[in-house]
């Protein structure tokens, strides 16, 4: 990559939204990248919204905030309300289509929607819904190798949870194919 | 070793770890907790003491007791915390006691609440504490640059017996960066600890650790010591950096993660056609008032900017001593704006001058 990117993930607590965010930083630091992630630690965190902002860059991080997200990643309904309109233009919006059944649409970003939890349920566990995320975002991005988040996430579930890698490698995959199924691609126009 | 990802209050935790800590005393407050969490783990492990006491209060008061025998202590709160502690800082000043402080700024006042903030600058540089004392005072930008400076913080301390207070905001606290923990320190002849109670045993005579002075000459001739020990900090440690400075029309002052938010909005007036530079306190006492030396005479004004109603303005103000005009732009409780709104500023330069 040779650019700044700044990514918005937003959901319910307990989706997973501050680990697919942490996935994000683990990866940018392990490629030798910058990376900063800001977790919103409000209230909020103790049941309802959550979200966290990721910037990765092959340059120096200045501000830690910022309005608009080149990437938003969303996994309900009120997320969506919340921050679709804070998009760049040329933008990336992925969201949730388990959970938000309207139409979404944007005139300043690309579009698309993976039904996470059905997927992350044929799988056979609803809790790697966001790995299923993070495969899409991924393909659509291309900012991590399988190699990377492979090593990521077997460092993240450590030994308490290695039972847990397989699964979430799957996870990821399934992701990665639905956005080749579904045959669309995302170049950053700006 | 290369770098590696981590939240800022353990990166300050593990730092102070590197930085020789032997003692930590505190109390738990949101959004400084991971520091206390890290360290209860890692320091009774290593044959440390840590305490988590019954209160802010109790805290200090094991700082003082340990600095008192020798130690490399610490403590760390946020800023309802940081109050509570203030009668023990200003004693550890008037026993001339090394100690490292660690703030992590939340919104106030009163419990406030529990987002980022910059809003205890007057805490940290005027105290809440008594007399004529005064702390040293950093105010790092990123997690890397609080790291190196929590790695340095004990030798700083020791070097001048007088404790040393890092000042973070919230932000700095809860976000997470990739980081060098490796990089060098400077070296320092430190003085021998041959005020510490550590025993008769070990030395000669009783050593008292004291801050109680009645016959108002020998306070006094106590007072012009520390002043002298405060104009020595003044010459050795006072930390700035400059960015663009010499040809800019206008100068932004900010410390801290608004140092960071007014890089991004300086890029964004540079392509504006704007010559904007900026002067970044790193100690915020002492204040780094030649940095406005540096300043061209014919520059347009000056913009101080901070999460606050404007606390840093008052050194802003003194340190410009009326050569240009001053503005401020800040947010106040937990807030924090974003780089648009510090171009705004200076598009509209004028809707925010205060002198």
């Amino acid at each position: 990559m040779n650019s700044t990117c700044r990514i918005r993930v937003a959901g319910f607590g307990g989706q997973g939204v501050m680990m697919f965010g942490q996935m994000l930083a683990y990866s940018a630091t392990h490629d030798e990248l910058n990376t900063l992630w800001f977790p919103s630690y409000g209230p909020e965190t103790r049941g309802g919204t959550a979200n966290c902002s990721v910037i990765v860059s092959n340059q120096t991080i200045n501000s830690p905030v910022f309005k608009a997200a080149d990437h938003l990643v969303v996994f309900n309904m009120p997320s969506l309300t919340k921050f679709q309109e804070q998009i760049e233009q040329g933008g990336l919006i992925l969201y949730n289509a388990s959970l938000i059944k309207t139409a979404v649409k944007s005139d300043k970003a690309l579009v698309v929607g993976i039904p996470i939890n059905d997927i992350a349920h044929d799988l056979g566990s609803l809790q790697v819904a966001n790995m299923v995320m993070l495969g899409a975002y991924l393909e659509l991005t291309g900012l991590f190798t399988d190699a990377t988040i492979t090593e990521i996430i077997k460092k993240f579930m450590g030994e308490r949870k290695a039972h847990m890698v397989e699964i979430n490698i799957q996870a990821i995959a399934a992701g990665r194919k639905q956005i080749r199924d579904i045959g669309v691609t995302y170049v950053k126009t700006s | 070793m290369g770098r590696i990802l981590m939240k800022g209050n353990e990166a300050i935790a593990v730092a102070a770890i590197r930085g020789g800590i032997d003692a930590f005393f505190g109390y738990p407050i949101t959004p400084q907790n991971e520091i206390p969490e890290y360290l209860s783990k890692h320091l009774l492990a290593n044959g440390k003491a840590f305490v988590q006491a019954e209160s802010e209060v109790a805290a200090i008061n094991m700082v003082y007791g340990a600095a008192g025998a020798g130690a490399r202590v610490m403590t760390s709160s946020s800023s309802p915390g940081i109050a509570l502690k203030q009668e023990g800082i200003s004693y550890l000043c008037g026993a001339q006691l090394p100690a490292v402080i660690v703030s992590v700024m939340r919104g106030g006042p009163g419990l406030g609440g529990i987002q980022p903030s910059q809003a205890d600058y007057y805490q940290a540089t005027r105290g809440g504490g008594n007399g004529d004392y005064n702390l040293i005072v950093f105010g790092p930008e990123t997690i890397q640059e609080t790291v190196d400076i929590m790695k340095e913080a004990f030798a700083i301390a020791d070097q001048y017996r007088n404790p040393v207070l890092v000042l973070v905001d919230g932000l700095i606290g809860q976000m997470m960066e990739s980081i060098d923990l490796d990089r060098p320190v400077k070296e320092r002849n430190l003085p021998p600890k041959d005020y510490a109670t550590t025993g008769t045993r070990n030395h000669p005579g009783r050593h008292i650790i004291n801050s109680l002075y009645l016959d108002p000459l020998e306070l006094e001739n106590h007072n012009k010591k520390l002043q002298q020990k405060y104009a020595l900090v003044k010459a050795q440690e006072t930390r700035y950096e400059t960015v663009d400075l010499e040809d800019a029309d206008y100068v932004i002052v900010a410390y801290g993660t608004m140092a960071r938010i007014v890089r991004s909005a300086m890029e964004t007036l540079k392509k504006l056609g704007i010559k904007v530079g900026m002067i970044r306190p790193i100690t915020i006492w002492p204040y780094p008032e030649a940095a406005f030396d540096l300043i061209k005479a014919d520059c347009k004004g000056i913009l101080c900017t901070e999460m606050s109603a404007g606390q840093m303005l008052d050194d802003v103000l003194i340190a410009n001593n009326g050569r240009h005009k001053v503005a401020f732009y800040g947010r106040m409780g937990g807030m924090v704006p974003d780089p648009e709104e510090i171009v705004a500023a200076i598009k509209n330069f004028s809707d925010w001058v205060v002198k």
